[in-house]
């Protein structure tokens, strides 16, 4: 997941290295840095602001390093699904339990549906559905396309992906 | 002019298999006379064969009396022979081969390919169930028997992709191809979204325009859409892939509603073939409405991925008697101009 956070260092020598290394330790990958060295904060500390990718499981472990290195950190904004996907769904969709289908996306813990779009022309008829999957990343949206298409396969329902070309 | 600076080639070619298609190359082949001549070709048809029967003349058939024949009666037959023996027994050079598909067994295709590189003659063709099926033994015919074989005809129509792919982007290395390799299902579901109807009302329609066939299995299945990637698979990729290899889903679940929700949300749905190393797919897929493949109507188109070129995109008929003509016409060209 993508991270911004402000951070407060102390005006001496060494400060950011302190800041970046529990980053970098823990396989984050650093987006931007920026560095206001002419402004002060009322605690007299100097404000950087940071934008990197980290395993969820990991932002924890960061913060309390950079607290133990005497780092103070101000704000953190996680941005957790870095992917949108979108997928139609053709087939007897709610008599097949809809709620079922959704939850074995929600339950991989790394993508959730976001949007539903339900067409039901007819009660006899195949109803049309497309949803919104948001993932961590795009490995995880993939994965995540490949659970619904196997609860889908057992409920008779056909799968509807994009392309994978990016758009020229 | 003298053209004594270009030396003519003479090409003595036959015709097996004269529906649509080969009517169309002895079309074609009328018209473009001049055309072949500056290439430094002199193309003579020394014998047609349909299913009843064949005309043979080793000095030159008048192609138009064997079109006007061939309206009148439904055959081109003077003779009582068929296409192997034709391919066998005359002398010629080039067998331009252009029987339907049968792609359960090769059919009469499987048999007249073989026949013309035992005999040393080049192929051109429009048939895909033979090499749906045999790709490697034919290919291993011809090499044995140094002779050439085309058979750009059998994917797309007239839309470049195996030349294309093998000549112009030669030296690339090919990630994938994916693009819309059957005009029906394209046009099928391109009526559905603009009339918001169902699948079955547009079948009916693309029937009665003669767009799609009496029997649209191996269309609106995404039979004949697999059988080109086998051939693209094989012929470009290298591999020894048949038709069970290829994961197939065709268009006959595809509901308007599906399309309008798609719509809604920036795509178009389409028939989707895929082809990369360890994978072939025909598929429904959402392609982004402002996407290159996103192509309307009957048109066929492919995507190419590259590492060198990029992205390359081609769009082009992908059916028609005249249009595969031209894919027949051009392959026989680069056979045998200088």
């Amino acid at each position: 997941m993508r991270v911004s956070m402000d951070i407060e260092l102390k005006d001496a020598p060494g400060q950011l290295l302190l800041a970046l290394n529990p980053i970098s330790e823990l396989k984050g990958n650093l987006k931007s840095i920026v560095h206001h060295h002419e402004e002060r904060t009322p605690r007299s500390t100097i404000p950087v602001q940071l934008v990197f990718e980290v395993e969820p499981e990991n932002l924890d472990l960061i913060i309390s390093r950079l607290e133990e290195n005497g780092i103070g950190v101000a704000r953190v904004d996680e941005k957790r699904f870095m992917e949108h996907g979108a997928v139609i769904l053709i087939g007897h969709i709610v008599h097949t339990d809809i709620q079922d289908t959704i939850d074995t996306i929600d339950k991989t813990g790394f993508a959730e549906v976001v949007d539903i779009c339900l067409s039901m022309p007819h009660i006899d008829k195949r109803s049309s559905a497309s949803l919104k999957i948001d993932a961590v990343g795009r490995k995880e949206l993939h994965e995540a396309m490949a659970v619904l298409k196997e609860v889908a396969e057992k409920k008779d329902l056909l799968v509807i992906e994009p392309i994978e070309a990016e758009v020229a | 002019m003298h053209k004594g600076d270009i030396s003519m080639r003479k090409v003595r070619a036959s015709i097996i298999g004269f529906g649509s298609v080969g009517r169309g190359v002895a079309e074609v082949i009328l018209q473009k006379d001049d055309e072949l001549k500056s290439l430094g070709i002199d193309l003579d048809v020394v014998a047609i064969a349909d299913s009843r029967g064949a005309e043979i003349n080793t000095e030159g058939i008048d192609l138009n009396a064997s079109l006007a024949r061939k309206s009148e009666t439904g055959t081109v037959a003077i003779e009582d022979l068929t296409g192997e023996y034709v391919i066998r027994n005359v002398d010629h050079d080039l067998v331009i081969e252009t029987t339907p598909t049968d792609i359960e067994t090769g059919g009469t295709g499987l048999v007249n390919m073989l026949a013309a590189f035992e005999n040393g003659r080049d192929v051109v063709t429009s048939n895909k169930g033979p090499l749906t099926l045999k790709y490697q033994e034919l290919m291993k015919a011809a090499s044995e028997a140094d002779c050439k074989f085309m058979f750009e005809a059998t994917v797309g129509g007239a839309m470049p992709i195996i030349n294309l792919v093998k000549g112009t982007l030669a030296g690339n290395e090919i990630m994938s191809i994916e693009g819309i390799l059957n005009g029906t299902c394209n046009y099928i579901l391109t009526r559905m979204m603009e009339e918001k109807a169902s699948y079955e009302q547009m079948l009916a329609e693309s029937k009665e325009l003669g767009i799609a066939e009496t029997d649209p299995t191996y269309d609106v299945e995404g039979i004949d859409a697999a059988c080109k990637l086998v051939i693209l698979s094989n012929s470009i990729f290298g591999q020894n892939a048949t038709f069970q290899d290829v994961e197939v889903t065709g268009i006959t679940k595809i509901t308007p509603e599906s399309l309008a929700l798609a719509y809604d949300e920036g795509y178009v749905i389409k028939l989707i073939g895929e082809v990369r190393k360890d994978r072939l797919r025909v598929s429904p897929r959402l392609v982004p409405a402002s996407h290159p493949l996103a192509v309307g109507g009957t048109l066929n188109v492919a995507s190419v991925r590259t590492d060198l070129a990029g992205t390359v995109t081609v769009a082009g008929r992908g059916a028609g008697s005249i249009e595969t003509a031209s894919a027949i016409l051009g392959d026989v060209i680069s056979i045998y101009r200088e």
